[in-house]
């Protein structure tokens, strides 16, 4: 069974190792601040006693006051997984922190968001948009997307 | 192997776009491709040709109106995407489901995953140029399981059949005792499809170390399903992390070492056999009783967000639904298995000649519908 | 007609009227020439009338059977589907080469049967070099072909035109060799006295010749498992991939022409041509083309496609070398021992080929596998 690790068990342990980049810890998430992102992932996938190496996927919600990136990723050796958000809390140009760095599979997700989401990911090699031509006026998924 | 370059002729690598209008790129997928003589250098994969906005549309619809639509996601294994939307749902809205659907539900899961892998292997081979008998045989092995989608939900490609809390209608009297027959029949058929090619001299030759797929790729990559577990990644959400009731039978989890073209097939092939143990299992246990929950029609989970996944016939399906407490999802993320498992594409093919390019490309098994959503 | 009996042209009447055919040499000239025109198009729609049919059976369906009785007509139909249609000549195709490519592929195919024997002394010519001749035309197709995928602007085509010109330059080698055996035992390059020649067919006596000019023949004439020049699943359709209409039709016409070419000089050289007991001998002839037609028929319908590094590997390092030893086998056997009874030379010719291709096939590896780009 794949263990969904609730945000508590580690935040006194990514707190210490990065102070302030915690935003908030749900029950089942957690929140951390976009540009501290890729710090936590990267510790989140290298460190010994996590190693999630592996990710499941990303996708993002648009909130209207906010946009908010989920990520889930998963250690295959000790089946466990954890799910990391983050969010950005302009309209007019969001931007996030590209993981593709990290985890390749990333490469096209983000690629997608970016598309129908209209979030930029920073350091992503190759961003364009991916499904809708270039051009389309607009990202479909945002909720103000008008038809 | 390396050729050496410099003794041979000055040479240009010119682009050539495969697809989207190809015999073998599974549906409108284009690869544009540069090539130097027959040799790969790079490709770029342009996706887009079959976007529906999927997810757009089920912002638009009730919980249970978007059960359709899931169909034309893969439209190879529609039962399987029809499962893990419900098991999302269910699992927002805390919806228990009644032994005998669970069991209907793995049931067609099994025969759906079945009915894909036949499609995988068969048109894998097509790709390596086995011009149709391997693709024609197991395109008759798949109508009989479509005889028996037919039987419960009267489609054959669209099934529609799973709905929030349990199944549409409960299988006729007949289908156990047909399924029974079919299992038998199957199990057969894996046999002879086996001696036909499992040591076909030219189908090691062209699939045997060819676009081997490094295990640290695949996990980085984010890859799942037979591809991963061919590259030697023990992992399968039925095992892992067990959904529905599949802790409650025995089958094993079939991996290879190489990652190449081969044990990806041979993959494919052993998990056919372990649906068979499933179904063989499953078919003894199935309980009397009601097989829908008593769930309303417009139903109204409580306003979060839950994510379930499957082990899909091509890998991990999982479905993100954010709530708001409305009729409609907030929110719903399909995790592309078909998208996801492209991602290692590139690293693949590179420096393999244009024709294992077409079979590294077959023996991934992608579905267009699920990649462009 | 005047012109048949004027002075010009009546040495060479002399020379070289049939013994059994009444008239002159420009009537035996058109007689033939009508009379295989027609053969040639009626045997092409019997060999497509039996690929489709029996690549039906073959692959557990049906196969055209709405035509006619029993689908007989499926080939008139096709054909006049095929002419019927608009003949499209892309913007970037330079036209008169595209133009010129079918007519180009389909004369030489044409006239090969010039020299095959129907039964005894029935052909065109009893040219002395026949066996020769028929090597020689044989190649021009290529250059049709190289034409049509160079002419059509097209880089599927062009890749398509570029296989198989490697492949027709280098299964020469070892088709020609294979012939040479045959030639040696026989001592004639004339195909009547090949075939008058064969009290024991010499696929038992040429075994390993025979295996040899098979293979090469079924890469020469694009036949799977060595249809790289078409490869449908990966170049769509090869080098006619531009063609459409009567211009297709003139490839199609190729192809099957081309394989029952191979099939009758096959049979010719191998099979005892019109020899045989009971039935007429030009039943005989048309009953081993067929057999012949049969075998690669059923070879297309098994066998996945080689890739093309594989294909020029098996030429030059399989069958080039095992060419050169049954030459010199034979060679030393006519030389050494004319008088034995060829009985003894099948037992032995057998026992070689079996081992050297036991031997060849543990010693190579076919293909190079990945290149570093």
């Amino acid at each position: 069974m794949t263990v969904a690790i609730s945000a508590k068990e580690i935040i006194s342990q990514l707190n210490t190792k990065f102070p302030g980049a915690i935003e908030e810890a749900g029950a089942d998430s957690v929140l951390v601040k976009s540009d501290s992102l890729l710090a936590v992932a990267e510790y989140l996938k290298t460190a010994e006693g996590f190693k999630f190496e592996y990710l499941n996927y990303i996708t993002a919600v648009d909130y209207y006051s906010y946009f908010e990136v989920v990520y889930q990723i998963t250690s295959l050796e000790s089946n466990r997984s954890v799910v990391l958000k983050a969010r950005s809390y302009t309209r007019d140009n969001p931007t996030v922190p590209s993981v593709t760095g990290l985890w390749q599979g990333a490469d096209f997700q983000e690629r997608e968001i970016y598309d129908l989401m209209g979030i930029t990911f920073e350091g992503h090699p190759n961003l364009k948009r991916i499904f809708l031509w270039d051009g389309f006026p607009g990202y479909p998924l945002r909720k103000d997307f008008n038809q | 192997m390396t050729t050496t370059r410099e003794l041979t002729l000055k040479t240009e690598p010119f682009v050539l776009n495969i697809g989207p209008v190809h015999p073998s790129t599974h549906g409108v997928y284009r690869m544009r491709c540069t090539l130097d003589g027959e040799v790969v250098v790079d490709i770029e994969p342009v996706f887009g040709y079959l976007h529906r906005g999927i997810e757009k549309l089920a912002e638009e619809r009730t919980y249970t109106g978007f059960i359709p639509l899931t169909d034309r996601l893969d439209y190879i294994s529609p039962m399987s995407n029809n499962l893990g939307y419900c098991m999302a749902v269910e699992k927002l809205a805390g919806i228990k489901v009644p032994e005998r659907a669970e069991y209907i539900r793995v049931i067609m899961a099994e025969l759906q995953r079945l009915a894909n892998h036949c499609i995988a292997v068969g048109s894998m081979l097509n790709d390596a140029g086995a011009y149709f008998t391997p693709f024609m045989y197991t395109f008759r092995e798949r109508e009989r399981i479509v005889d028996l989608f037919d039987m419960v939900c009267g489609q054959r490609l669209t099934y529609n059949y799973m709905r929030i809390g349990g199944v549409s209608q409960d299988i006729p009297g007949e289908f156990l005792p047909a399924l029974h027959k079919l299992v038998d029949r199957l199990t057969i058929f894996i046999e002879e499809y086996e001696n036909l090619l499992k040591l076909n001299e030219i189908l090691l030759a062209r699939a045997k170390g060819v676009g081997i797929l490094e295990k640290d790729t695949a996990i980085n990559c984010g890859i799942s399903g037979p591809v991963a577990r061919a590259s030697g990644i023990k992992w399968d959400i039925r095992r892992n992390d067990p959904y529905s009731i599949y802790d409650r039978f025995e089958f094993d989890i079939p991996t290879c070492e190489n990652g190449d073209c081969y044990d990806r097939y041979r993959v494919r092939i052993e998990e056919m056999r372990q649906s068979l143990r499933i179904l063989q299992q499953a078919m003894k246990q199935v309980p009397k009783g009601p097989v829908k929950a008593d769930v309303p029609h417009l139903i109204r989970p409580p306003a979060g967000e839950a994510y379930a996944h499957i082990e899909a016939p091509k890998g991990e399906l999982g479905y993100y639904i954010v709530s708001d407490n409305s009729i409609a999802p907030y929110r719903c993320h399909i995790r592309p298995t078909s998208l996801i498992n492209l991602a290692a594409l590139r690293q693949m093919v590179k420096g393999w000649k244009v024709a294992d390019l077409i079979i590294i490309f077959g023996s991934i098994d992608i579905t267009m519908g699920e990649v462009d959503r | 007609m005047a012109i048949f009996d004027s002075a010009l042209i009546q040495p060479l009447a002399m020379q070289v009227t049939p013994p059994d055919w009444p008239g002159g040499y420009w009537w035996h000239w058109l007689f033939f020439t009508v009379a295989i025109i027609a053969f040639v198009l009626i045997m092409v729609m019997g060999a497509i009338y039996l690929e489709r049919r029996g690549m039906g059976r073959m692959q557990s369906r049906l196969g055209p059977n709405r035509t006619g009785p029993f689908g007989l007509l499926q080939p008139v139909a096709d054909a006049v589907k095929v002419l019927l249609k608009e003949n499209i000549v892309p913007t970037t195709a330079d036209k008169i080469v595209h133009w010129l490519a079918p007519v180009v592929a389909f004369a030489p195919v044409l006239v090969i049967f010039a020299v095959v024997p129907f039964q005894n002394g029935a052909m065109l010519a009893d040219l002395n070099i026949g066996i020769l001749y028929v090597v020689a035309v044989s190649s021009i197709a290529t250059v049709g072909v190289f034409m049509a995928g160079w002419g059509s602007g097209n880089k599927y085509s062009l890749l398509g035109a570029m296989r198989n010109v490697a492949a027709v330059v280098s299964y020469e080698i070892p088709m020609v060799l294979a012939i040479v055996g045959v030639v040696i035992v026989s001592g004639s390059l004339s195909m009547n006295q090949i075939v008058t020649g064969q009290d024991i067919p010499y696929i038992l006596v040429q075994p390993l010749g025979f295996l040899i000019f098979f293979i090469a023949a079924c890469a020469e004439i694009n036949r799977s498992p060595f249809d790289l020049m078409e490869a449908d699943s990966e170049l769509t359709a090869g080098f006619h991939t531009e063609y459409s209409g009567m211009k297709f039709a003139m490839f199609y016409l190729v192809e099957y022409a081309e394989a029952i070419a191979m099939s009758a000089i096959i049979a010719t050289l191998f099979l005892s041509g019109w020899r045989g007991p009971w039935l007429p001998p030009w039943l005989w002839f048309i009953i081993k083309t067929f057999v012949v037609f049969f075998v690669m028929v059923w070879t297309r319908t098994t066998l996945p496609r080689v890739r093309i590094d594989q294909l020029m590997g098996l030429a030059w390092k399989f069958l080039f070398p095992l060419a050169l030893i049954n030459l010199f086998v034979t060679a030393i056997q006519v030389v050494v021992w004319p008088d034995i009874s060829q009985w003894i030379f099948v037992i032995v010719n057998i026992a070689i080929a079996a081992v050297l291709i036991l031997l060849w096939s543990k010693f190579f590896k076919l293909g190079q596998g990945r290149v570093e780009v």
